[in-house]
């Protein structure tokens, strides 16, 4: 089997500016945010960027490198709104066709099946066929007769997910309750990358979990990159929950353009590990504020 | 403290009780419920009238019984496996009835979770339409406000994301077949879609509230027909429920005060 193990450096290579890219997970829930930030730390612009959003979509707007986001939702979760995001919407600084989840789930599912859509009743009525006007209706050609939404095909030119486990071949394995639709963002793409927390040898896998949860088949995989704490600040049960902490900081910064240029400074100009080290380091200060408060 | 009315019923416990009468008669659906009061109502009529209704832990499992508001994990007995992609399976299978909440809402019972102001450049972005498109063109879906004011009960939402009944119509024959607003829970009374022009009615008030008071907070002309009921009390078992066994600490009453 081939080794299509690469470094976060040389899946930045692959990417060039202006592509369209999917970003699997949901929510602030196993993003790929290492590669995220790589992509943050590249000069890679004006890109469209397909997403279950989360802080992946605001941090990207927010360094100036998006176009167009393709969404249904932007969410922390914990948090509503994403406040990057938000500002660029509300500032105009970014293009957005926004649909709804399922209909984002059928764009997916069209274009991995190299369909140009799927029917949906889901849209109908709804002011999504109004800010989208390129979204079509179609009637069945049954005795229904029915009108639906033609839900076009959401065809990615590169995606990347996270997952807990892979084999150096680009089997994946996701031991999270909720594999989302990080397998219909890879068979959607021409380019399809998976970062995780731990390549293990393919015989290790089943050791991992069930085999249910060998959901990512390397069919749909050209390149995996060894990211330990890929997904932080994210949820990347079981191996780690959502770091809400850190979670706060980043929105509590996002609303100062002061406290956003230090946030920027130690934990974004710095590389992969830097990161880790740093925010392990602003965990053990908030604990440590903590401590102190709960002592005064 | 927990309130007011001659009863000792707080607000909460009203509206709790209101959010579990929008699951009665439903049988084996999937109920799904954003909120203090729809998840409290929910887990009510699970555990009185409702027996077969299927709830779900929030993540990615459906559960067995009614779990207390933020019960462990490690304590919920799971009963299927119920990630997003299946969920979408069962929104389109129609076996469901959804209370969603609603930053704007209107008379024909169009709901707004995406944008206030333009969609193009809003005043202000939300979460964003989710799931309220499709989900209210295939199933039951009712809305949850607990801040009822003219500000949230307006006479047009900005951004249609959750359909109503004079959209759905517009849009034809695909839209209205499964098409269902069944009601509208705020923290001073109960609406429904049920008058000729299918325009919001005004069902109840909750104790404590005046047809009047509910008039001067929406931004719209309602229906109010001659005799307005007051919300049902809550039964001393669903009140031993409410505050025993779901939420003895009292979130409820966080969500709304009276």
């Amino acid at each position: 089997m081939a080794d299509k193990r690469l470094t976060l450096d040389e899946f930045v290579s692959e990417l060039d500016s202006g592509m369209t890219i999917g970003i699997g997970g949901w929510g602030s829930r196993r993003k790929p945010m290492a590669a995220v930030r790589a992509i943050l730390r590249s000069d890679l612009t004006d890109l469209t960027v397909v997403s279950y959003g989360g802080p992946d979509v605001g941090l990207l707007a927010a360094a100036g490198k998006v176009a167009k986001v393709v969404f249904g939702f932007v969410t922390l979760d914990s948090i509503p709104t994403d406040p990057h995001f938000k500002a660029a919407r509300q500032s105009g600084a970014i293009e957005a066709m926004e649909v709804d989840e399922g209909m984002f789930y059928l764009g997916l599912l069209a274009a991995s099946q190299r369909i140009p859509f799927l029917p949906t009743r889901s849209g109908l009525g709804s002011d999504v066929l109004v800010v989208n006007p390129s979204l079509r209706t179609v009637r069945s050609p049954y005795d229904d007769g029915e009108e639906l939404v033609a839900m076009p095909a959401l065809r990615l030119d590169a995606a990347v997910v996270h997952v807990n486990r892979a084999d150096a071949a680009g089997s994946g394995q996701i031991l999270g309750p909720d594999p989302f639709f990080d397998e219909l963002f890879l068979g959607a793409a021409d380019r399809r990358f998976v970062t995780t927390e731990q390549v293990v040898a393919t015989d290790q896998l089943l050791a991992g979990g069930p085999l249910q949860s060998l959901c990512i088949s390397r069919l749909l995989t050209d390149g995996v990159i060894e990211t330990p704490g890929g997904a932080h600040f994210t949820a990347c049960v079981p191996d780690y929950g959502r770091d809400e902490g850190f979670q706060k900081e980043y929105v509590m910064a996002a609303g100062d353009l002061d406290a956003w240029a230090t946030f920027r400074e130690r934990f974004l100009a710095v590389d992969e590990a830097g990161y880790q080290s740093a925010t392990r380091e602003a965990a053990t200060e908030r604990a440590a504020a903590k401590a102190a408060k709960e002592g005064a | 403290m927990t309130e007011a009315t001659d009863t000792g019923v707080t607000r909460a416990e009203y509206c709790a009780v209101a959010c579990a009468e929008v699951f009665r008669g439903d049988g084996e659906v999937m109920a799904s419920a954003f909120g203090t009061a729809p998840a409290l109502g929910a887990r009510l009529a699970r555990l009185t009238f409702a027996p077969d209704l299927v709830l779900t832990d929030g993540d990615a499992a459906l559960v067995d019984g009614a779990p207390p508001l933020g019960a462990a994990p490690a304590s919920l007995v799971l009963e299927s496996h119920m990630p997003y992609r299946r969920v979408f399976d069962v929104v389109w299978s129609g076996r469901r009835n959804l209370i969603m909440m609603a930053s704007q809402i209107d008379r024909t019972g169009n709901q707004n979770i995406s944008a206030i102001g333009s969609w193009a450049r809003p005043k202000a972005q939300l979460i964003g339409v989710r799931g309220a498109p499709g989900n209210t063109v295939n199933h039951s879906t009712s809305y949850w406000v607990p801040n009822h004011s003219t500000r949230s009960f307006v006479e047009q939402v900005d951004v249609v994301s959750g359909v109503g009944y004079a959209r759905a119509a517009a849009a034809g024959p695909s839209a209205t077949r499964f098409h269902e607003i069944r009601r509208v829970v705020s923290n001073l009374g109960v609406f429904d879609f049920a008058s000729p022009d299918r325009l919001m009615r005004l069902v109840s008030v909750h104790p404590g509230v005046t047809v009047d008071d509910v008039v001067e907070s929406t931004a719209f002309a309602l229906v109010v027909p001659d005799d307005v009921a007051e919300t049902r009390h809550p039964t001393p078992e669903e009140l031993h429920l409410l505050r025993t066994v779901l939420d003895p600490k009292g979130l409820r009453d966080r969500e709304v005060r009276t």
